[in-house]
């Protein structure tokens, strides 16, 4: 690509912002053209169902960088803009405001969205995703002493919005359809250590739970209702059942798509001017030799990079093991890697302590390990599924040897 | 505010005004200067932001938490002055700190 490209990025969420920050990083001199639907620039999602959500950072904290960065880097941020089509033949977006934008490399960094549940009183207001500083900002301005959260979707962005609703003082009752917490992301150990610490610190659970709709007074929420015929009272709800990818503008331009957009090894996407990045992309995962869509800020920030890369002609990043967190209360998770073609599930260290990881083996290979409190087993972890070197399954459910030794 | 010098692996240095409050991991981030990664924003899950601190200014940016440390313990290329930038709060006190960036966060 030459210096003087046109780079136009389609989103700017993490990935969007940063592949944005990136180019100019390294070196890239053309125009750049970053559009987002947000009315404010990138910033992080994750404290929003976190810090942010207790008070304890503030916007200027989240943004990725100062509104201003954009300017002096001559980075063109359309706010409040979506993309409506894509001509791929003419090398053109259209865009909501009607004007079109002519791009030599494309980045989709759309993102996903929120599942709304398809369910009566869905539309009341006080049902709430959190997907959004809009959306925190309105669950904040909600919850406190005195009120019921309801929460729907005892995921991580549930559990967290729990521990936060807990902090800001509200009673928090989570509903779950499964009959464990965490039932698509995490083991058995992990599900029963999440709902007996959240019980402790006040929380309530109806698993097993399938809400039916919300009833509400004067258009806002005031119970959710469930198959059984209970009707669990609220004065808000939070709704956390997952996030489907922002894809139709690529499917609709003919771009191959799985679920999300399908790119190879540098983000490219069916047509080589065309990159997608992020919550978006459907990517290829050498080791675990498969393609998925992933939903994390490190994804988000690998995706920037390989674009940026490719791009500029950069050679591209080292392939990375795919990692998140989450953070509730007291408690640091730290994931590394995706329970893929798992035989094996071994407990290091003894979840009664509050402190302990779960790994998830192949034989002898870690595929992941979820890490409470554990820094060691998480770093440690992250590296052996990188490495792919065998270890003794003895020795590392053994806490007293240090997670060095049993790497070494 | 404070005067931060943050110094690439490859000798490069940036001088940037940073506001108290901030941590010194967000002063590069903000203001786009290479080689400080902070993979997960500040909240000590990644020791991504790894830096050494000049000898002169190790007393005053403060004690490791046990986490930092523990983090800290399986990055690469950590020396006795590293530190995860994140955790590290810029006051008037680290007015001048010099922090030189490890080759790689990754």
């Amino acid at each position: 690509m030459s210096a003087a490209a046109h780079i136009v990025i389609l989103g700017a969420g993490h990935a969007g912002g940063t592949a944005a920050a990136l180019l100019r990083q390294y070196g890239h001199e053309g125009p750049i053209t970053l559009i987002g639907d947000e009315p404010i620039p990138p910033y992080q999602r994750p404290p929003l169902s976190k810090a942010w959500l207790k008070g304890e950072a503030d916007a200027d904290s989240l943004a990725l960088k100062p509104l201003e960065f954009y300017a002096e880097h001559n980075i063109d941020f359309r706010p409040s803009t979506t993309a409506v089509s894509l001509n791929r033949g003419a090398k053109t977006v259209a865009l909501s405001d009607g004007s079109d934008v002519a791009y030599d490399a494309l980045i989709i960094a759309t993102g996903a969205r929120a599942i709304a549940l398809p369910i009566p009183g869905a539309d009341l207001t006080g049902v709430m995703f959190l997907r959004t500083a809009a959306d925190a900002e309105q669950l904040k301005a909600t919850v406190g002493p005195g009120k019921t959260l309801a929460v729907v979707g005892g995921g991580y962005i549930g559990l967290e919005v729990a521990a936060s609703g807990r902090a800001l003082g509200a009673e928090v009752v989570v509903l779950e359809r499964e009959t464990r917490l965490l039932a698509r992301v995490a083991c058995e150990t992990l599900s029963t250590f999440f709902k007996a610490y959240h019980e402790q610190h006040g929380v309530t659970f109806e698993l097993g739970a399938s809400v039916t709709g919300f009833v509400g007074e004067n258009g806002r929420v005031t119970g959710v209702t469930l198959a059984d015929g209970r009707t669990i009272a609220c004065d808000a709800a939070v709704v956390g059942v997952g996030a489907a990818p922002n894809d139709e503008i690529a499917r609709d331009a003919g771009l191959e798509t799985a679920r999300g957009v399908v790119v190879d090894i540098e983000a490219r996407t069916s047509d080589p001017a065309i990159y997608a990045i992020g919550d978006v992309a459907h990517r290829p995962m050498p080791i675990y030799d498969r393609m998925f869509r992933m939903e994390s800020v490190p994804n988000a920030l690998e995706g920037a990079k390989q674009a940026a890369s490719a791009i500029v002609g950069r050679p591209a990043p080292a392939g990375e093991v795919p990692w998140q967190w989450s953070d509730q209360y007291d408690l640091k998770l730290q994931i590394a890697g995706y329970a893929f073609d798992v035989d094996e599930i071994l407990v290091r260290g003894d979840p009664a302590s509050g402190k302990f990881a779960v790994f998830h083996l192949r034989g002898d290979l870690v595929q992941s390990v979820e890490a409470i409190n554990s820094p060691p087993e998480f770093m440690m972890g992250k590296q052996l599924i990188g490495n792919r070197k065998p270890v003794s399954k003895q020795r590392l459910a053994d806490p007293s040897i240090s997670m060095k030794e049993v790497a070494a | 505010m404070a005067k931060i010098t943050y110094i690439e692996h490859d000798g490069t240095e940036h001088v940037i005004d940073v506001k108290n409050g901030l941590s010194v991991m967000e002063g590069a981030v903000k203001n786009n200067i290479p080689g400080i990664d902070a993979d997960c924003g500040g909240a000590c899950a990644c020791a991504t932001c790894h830096v050494y601190v000049d000898d002169a200014w190790k007393s005053k940016t403060g004690e490791k938490s046990a986490m930092e440390e523990s983090m800290l313990d399986f990055a690469e290329n950590v020396e006795e002055n590293s530190r995860l930038s994140c955790q590290i709060k810029v006051s008037d006190a680290v007015d001048g700190l010099i922090v030189r960036m490890p080759e790689s966060q990754h």
